[in-house]
């Protein structure tokens, strides 16, 4: 008989406001710290035939020093870390603004797993659904962007920007305009955009916002000129405002004869709503990860994809995929810049943007944009009700805003790094912003299509309290996280070469010798 | 009815929302973009599949139109490679927290930070070398960079780069060092292994690679390394980390970079979609300023006994050198560096080392086994995981296999195969393609 | 700014504070400025109330809520003390000597312990004359003479606005080798330098931040941020005129860990020197090359490995090796250097408002703009960004020269990297 005295009481009350979230925290050690001399994860075939010894020169003198574990403790170890990271699955990732952070269909994890056993180089005759898919894709991306021709190859959207650049050099240096060496970008477009033009060679001109939060037409009347190679230049910027003037920009640079170059990294809030030739563009660039759904995997594998007009379509990378009849062929474009990573490109994630945009189809697409932008302007009402946060300019915003919490941090010494992390403490992260800071104490939210009201309701919720409590008790916002996996880190080792500690090797010789 | 994947496209809430913005309708948003710009048409897609069921059908229509290397008996690499992906490899990279992760902050990202860290750190084991980058895309672009470091470490312009890699990697090398670094072939011996042409102090680097192209192990890397210091240059070794099991580290024979790709380690083929690029280091300030990657590294918490983690040395980018020749960081492929950890966690030293041994043997094997019947290249030269025939016709060999069930090679001209081997041929498959070259020839 | 240096680390965090009491009395009172003891009179009686003691409380609460152990030195009355008190905390105190030698030297005799009564502190300069001094009784020489008999801190908090700013600079290079980092609590009405915190209570988080640098880590990291002041007369009229004073040693802010996004790019915002290397790049030989004053102007002279100065305008040739023509010329001398020869003027912009020319760099007169031919702007990516999108500004005192310089430069930001930016006329942006 159960003589206990009850301690509670049904109903039970109902949750707080706030989710008392808490990160798993398995206090887990180090792989090498798990090592046991003898263990193995994995055995592997016996040669089964004459073993081949080695001369000196090329034999490994000494076993590396790799942890030994069983295979369940591998397992358990990664199992343990995983449940340690927030994943865009389990949290309202709204946060990372101008990552397009959208729900990645489960199912279309079962098509890209489906083609793990193919080989890149096998024979067309026995690859043809696979190249189907490219085919189909590539002419999905053509509609969405208004261009001729689309490749699949870069392995990511910075990749894309890169070859990009790659075909306006080759296009310049074949038309006769090989003296054109300089790129022109603006502040606000993603920062791989000077990052790529320089690496390729090209002098950047950078336009500055001007005091409405636009790039100056009138710099970039006075940038453009016979040294003019291109405009690489994002719509809407990362502040989510979309520049109305973008085709006077395309036909300045035109009638100076240079390119014209969209970065769609995130076209996620003008999908069917207005396209990259409509505005004059001979190049553009679209993230799978991003608008097209893709998981972000920590940061890649991704895919980029690399839209071109007529002119441009001879440059693409090589290979690209053509239809002959029922049969798709493998053909190497006559002008190609070559190759920008091995082989076709991601296969698995050309295999799931394909499956998402059939899922949606056409009016889908154009339902995504708008419901994107529905939320983001949702969220921003909400967000400019907390005090203390702002968003500069006042201007409308398509799918993203660039938040300021430059009153609140002038207020308390807060900054928003610091309130980032501080709201982490409640299941959700966000993103500051490129450096360097045109927006003070800046923070970047991107809803997508993917999150519901109540969801978007939460996030709001988490960042008035954590404004609150930095009015009230910085120190304890200062002092974040008290609720993830670990405490607040002094970063001060990572800078000095005597401390730091890029690998564990270089952590056991300086600090445990 | 709403769809699946649009929550707030139902109109009940879409209302609800517009109300609360002030907004009559969602075009207000759209308003900054002029009618001129606007599509006055729906977008011309196929039909949605919106059933999952009906999308599932589809794809798999599509997907049943390939016959892959399971079901074919496939002797295909030339850097993309069929090696065994042990089950716990595709366990960790499928979990939701790593696949749908993106940038978070080391204390909600801790896991991925960990995991990477000790990603790097068993590569550095592996290595022999102290600083590893978070991975870069793939192995052409880790050769690359590699090259371009070195470049700007030396301040010179011109790369003596081996004629013994892929005609793709080379294109990219072109195409990425382009236009301010000139590269310099070394054309292949006729033992497979590199010749180096005249060198001097106008050179940055010396770019080898081993296994090569032709899986031949290069054997002169301290020779090469010595000529490279001589001159004040630096050795750069592209290296399959799978093959250091037995075969000794670039860092033992005096690389100052070790680069390459580890699709190898526990990544399925995946129709190329398995790359991602390792680049290695000695902690030697000035080389690690030039890194463009991603360098995670172990910082100390307010608990005791906590590892906490962050990037290494991120203020690089300020450094004099770098300002010449800037790279870009981005998104890259950091689910694959988790997904090497595991493997090389899985395999230990022993493990690898078995493997290696497997893999030298059964190239070996195979080597001898179609001797019988083609000519073998490089014979005498040690071989890992590849190796070139020369055969009448390329194209009719292949073919012919390929009605027998067999991916015989990957061509590399009219009249050369190029075949591979791993552990997971058996000697059954070895025997079975000797016996279909030796029938159709 | 110029990049981190690293300072040897010295003490338990000793940290010294410094309040001019009447900063910031004219902005409340629409004074634009409290410089001149009329003015600040003036706002007084406008019921202005003194506010810096406040703000100093402000930062002095946050740092002693991070870091309590931190120990405080200051001197008697409103320029310090009594902000410690209000915070609720204690601290040890240096009297002033009226006779003394400024710069003694204030480990020799802190003249109280921490004073715990509360009546033995208001010990206000008895030298100043109220009736001749400012009221509240100090005065700028109040402030230098504090700075110096604070030598030997860790760290020297002041409060105060530009005008402070520049009698802390002053006071600090009579000290030399013994200065201390120093950080503003900004409380003036103009705060333009690049040594002050975003707020008080920012001021105390760095402070504490600085304490805690680590000596494994390489110290306490202090950068130069540059002082600049206007003045108030034009300001008044509506003409703001920033001047470089000098530069002093701020606490670097400790490298964020947030940020470090995966998906961002590695492009570094343009830096001093990237911007250096690009000048050097650009430069010719045979012609002359006109470096105005600033940080970054400097930065030039420094990869040409030759000695320019920070405040004054030099001339250098490209050369084997490079020659430093004349340094820190007058407005004649730099007219004679540049008439009949081909020369171009180098300028970085000057303070937050955006000045290029006629501000601190008066030598580049009309005159010397009409003889030379060509123009560099510079300025870090930073810089621009707090611009917040207005335009760089022109003032040579010729109003129809500044039209004419009107219009989009070519603004170089790094090496192989600039912007164009939109200059205007100052006298039209201030007509409106």
């Amino acid at each position: 008989m159960n003589t206990a005295e009850s301690f509670a009481e049904l109903p039970v009350t109902p949750k707080p406001p706030l989710r008392r979230f808490h990160q798993a925290r398995w206090d887990e050690p180090i792989i090498f710290e798990l090592s046991r001399p003898g263990r193995r994860g994995l055995a592997v075939p016996e040669p089964g035939a004459a073993r081949v010894e080695l001369p000196e020169s090329v034999r490994r003198a000494e076993p590396p020093r790799l942890p030994e574990l069983s295979q369940q403790l591998v397992l358990r170890h990664y199992l343990r870390l995983s449940q340690e990271n927030l994943g865009a699955d389990l949290n309202v990732d709204v946060g990372q603004g101008t990552c397009t952070m959208k729900y990645s269909p489960k199912v279309n994890d079962r098509f890209a797993a489906a083609v793990a056993e193919v080989h890149p180089l096998q024979h067309e005759d026995t690859v043809q659904g696979v190249l189907e898919i490219y085919w189909r894709l590539e002419r999905m991306l053509a509609e969405i962007s208004g261009l001729s021709r689309v490749s699949l190859q870069p392995g990511s959207g910075s990749a894309a920007i890169y070859a990009n650049i790659a075909m306006i050099r080759a296009y310049h240096a074949a038309t006769g305009g090989g003296a054109r060496d300089q790129v022109i970008t603006t502040m606000f477009s993603h920062p791989s955009n000077a990052a790529c033009a320089k690496t390729a060679g090209y002098e950047v001109i950078t336009l500055m916002p001007d005091a409405d939060g636009l790039p100056d037409i009138e710099a970039l009347r006075a940038a453009v000129g016979p040294r003019t190679a291109a405009l690489m230049i994002t719509n809407p910027e990362d502040t989510g405002i979309f520049n109305p003037r973008i085709q006077e920009f395309v036909d300045l640079v035109h009638e100076a004869g240079g390119l014209a170059c969209y970065d769609q990294a995130n076209a996620n809030g003008i999908l069917g709503i207005t396209r990259a030739r409509d505005a004059g563009f001979d190049l553009c660039h679209f993230n799978l990860h991003k608008t097209f759904s893709t998981p972000h995997a920590c940061g890649g594998p991704a895919a980029g994809a690399c839209g071109v007009s007529a002119e441009l379509a001879p440059f693409l990378p090589g290979p690209v995929v053509t239809r002959d009849g029922d049969a798709y062929r493998l053909e190497t474009p006559p002008r190609s810049i070559g190759k920008i990573r091995p082989f076709l490109g991601v296969t698995p994630n050309i295999v799931r943007a394909y499956a998402w945009i059939m899922a949606l189809g056409g009016d889908g697409l154009r339902q995504v944009a708008e419901t994107a932008a529905l939320n983001n302007n949702y969220l921003m009402h909400k967000v400019l009700q907390i005090r203390g946060a702002s968003a500069p300019w006042g201007r409308r915003r398509i799918e993203q805003v660039r938040y300021s919490w430059q009153e609140l941090s002038e207020e308390t010494g807060v900054h928003s790094e610091e309130i980032g992390v501080r709201a982490a403490d409640f299941g959700v992260h966000y993103w500051t912003s490129h450096h360097p800071y045109v927006v003070p104490e800046p923070f970047t939210l991107e809803p997508t299509e993917s999150y519901t009201k109540e969801d978007l309701d939460e996030y709001a919720a988490i960042l008035a309290h954590v404004a609150e409590e930095a009015r009230r008790d910085p120190e304890l916002v200062k002092g974040a996280p008290y609720n993830q996996t670990i405490h607040k880190i002094d970063p001060t080792p990572l800078d000095d070469p005597k401390a730091w500690a890029p690998t564990w090797r270089a952590y056991v010789r300086k600090h445990r010798p | 009815m709403t769809h699946p994947y649009i929550p707030n496209a139902e109109p009940g809430v879409r209302a609800e929302m517009l109300a609360a913005i002030g907004a009559r309708d969602v075009e207000e948003f759209y308003a900054d973009i002029p009618a001129g710009l606007r599509l006055d048409r729906p977008l011309d897609l196929p039909p949605a599949l919106t059933a999952e069921h009906d999308l599932a059908r589809h794809m798999k229509g599509l997907l049943d139109r390939v016959t892959d290397t399971e079901q074919a008996l496939s002797f295909l690499g030339h850097g993309c490679y069929p090696h065994h992906v042990p089950a716990v490899c595709d366990e960790v990279n499928s979990r939701s927290e790593f696949l749908t992760a993106y940038a978070g902050e080391p204390y909600e990202d801790h896991g991925r930070f960990q995991a990477l860290f000790e990603y790097v750190s068993m590569m550095g084991e592996l290595l022999e070398m102290d600083v590893v980058n978070v991975p870069t895309y793939d192995g052409f672009q880790a050769a690359g960079t590699a090259l371009r470091m070195a470049c700007r470490h030396t301040g010179r312009s011109k790369v003596l780069v081996s004629a013994a890699v892929s005609a793709d990697k080379l294109s990219k090398l072109r195409d990425f060092l382009a236009p301010d670094i000139e590269i310099v072939l070394a054309p292949v011996g006729d033992g497979g292994e590199i010749t180096v042409p005249a060198f001097d102090a106008a050179f940055a680097a010396i770019y080898l690679e081993t296994p090569n192209v032709y899986g031949v192990v290069e054997t002169r890397g301290r020779e090469l390394a010595d000529l490279a210091h001589a001159h004040g240059a630096l050795l750069v070794v592209g290296a399959d980390p799978i093959s250091l099991g037995v075969l000794a580290p670039p860092a033992a024979y005096g690389a100052d970079i070790a680069c390459g790709d580890i699709q190898s380690l526990g990544m399925h083929q995946s129709h190329g979609g398995g790359h991602a690029g390792y680049i290695a280091t000695h902690d030697h300030e000035p080389l690690v300023a030039e890194f463009p990657s991603r360098l995670f590294g172990i910082a100390p918490t307010k608990v005791p006994g906590e590892y906490g983690f962050g990037d290494v040395f991120y203020d690089r980018t300020s450094f004099a050198h770098r300002e010449e020749g800037k790279e870009w960081v981005g998104t890259a492929a950091a689910l694959w560096g988790i997904t090497a950890g595991v493997y090389l966690a899985l395999l230990g030293p022993h493990g690898l080392r078995e493997l290696g041994e497997t893999i030298l043997a059964r190239t070996r094997y195979a080597m001898d086994a179609l001797a019988r019947s083609v000519t073998v290249l490089h014979p005498d030269a040690i071989h890992f995981r590849e190796f070139a025939i020369e055969v009448p016709s390329s194209s009719a060999l292949l073919d012919a296999l390929r009605e027998r069930g067999i991916y015989g090679g990957v061509p590399l001209d009219a009249r050369t195969v190029l075949v591979c081997v791993t552990e997971r041929h058996s000697i059954a498959d070895i025997d079975r393609l000797a016996a279909a070259v030796q029938e159709v020839l | 700014m110029t990049g981190p240096a690293v300072a040897p680390l010295s003490g338990p965090g000793l940290v010294g504070l410094v309040v001019n009491p009447v900063a910031g009395l004219g902005g409340a009172a629409g004074l634009k400025g409290s410089d001149g003891a009329g003015t600040q009179r003036e706002a007084l009686a406008r019921g202005a109330t003194p506010r810096a003691g406040e703000r100093a409380a402000r930062a002095v609460r946050t740092l002693l809520a991070r870091r309590p152990g931190t120990r405080l030195l200051t001197v008697p009355g409103p320029m310090g003390e009594d902000s410690v008190r209000a915070a609720g905390a204690a601290c040890d105190l240096v009297r002033l000597d009226p006779a003394a030698d400024p710069t003694a030297d204030p480990t020799a005799g802190p003249t109280a312990g921490p004073t715990a009564d509360p009546t033995a502190g208001p010990m206000a300069d008895p030298t100043a004359d109220p009736t001749a001094g400012p009221v509240g009784g100090t005065t700028a020489r109040d402030t230098r003479r504090a700075v110096a008999a604070l030598a030997g801190v860790d760290l020297l908090l002041f409060a105060g606005g530009d005008g402070t700013a520049r009698d802390v600079l002053d006071a600090v290079r009579d000290l030399g080798d013994r200065a201390p980092a120093v950080l503003g609590i900004p409380a003036g009405v103009k705060v333009y330098s690049g040594c002050f915190a975003v707020a008080p209570a920012a001021a105390g988080f760095l402070a504490a931040d600085f304490l805690h640098g680590r000596g494994q880590a390489g110290g306490r990291r202090t950068v130069e941020a540059e002082v600049v002041d206007l003045d108030e007369e034009a300001y008044r009229r509506g003409l703001v005129s920033p001047r470089l004073y000098g530069s002093l040693r701020v606490p670097a802010a400790p490298v964020a860990l947030s940020g470090r996004k995966a998906g961002s790019s590695g492009t570094a915002p343009g830096t001093v020197d990237g911007i250096a290397r690009e000048v050097v790049a650009r430069m010719r030989p045979g012609v002359r090359y006109v470096l105005g004053p600033g940080a970054t102007t400097q930065a030039v002279g420094r990869a040409l490995g030759l000695a320019t100065t920070l405040l004054g305008v030099d001339v250098a040739e490209l050369g084997d090796p490079h020659r430093l023509v004349a340094a820190d010329v007058s407005e004649a001398e730099l007219f004679d250097l540049v008439r009949g020869t081909e020369a171009v003027v180098v300028l970085s912009v000057i303070g937050g408002q955006g000045f290029v020319l006629g501000r601190g760099n008066q030598q580049v007169s009309p005159r010397v703009l009409d003889a030379v031919t060509g123009m560099l702007v510079l300025a870090t990516p930073h810089k621009l960004a707090a611009l917040g999108g207005r335009p760089l500004l022109a003032d040579t005192g010729d109003e129809e020269l500044d039209s004419k310089l009107g219009g989009h430069v070519q603004v170089i930001t790094g090496h192989r990297e600039s912007t164009i930016y939109r200059v205007r006329a100052a006298s039209e942006e201030y007509d409106g």
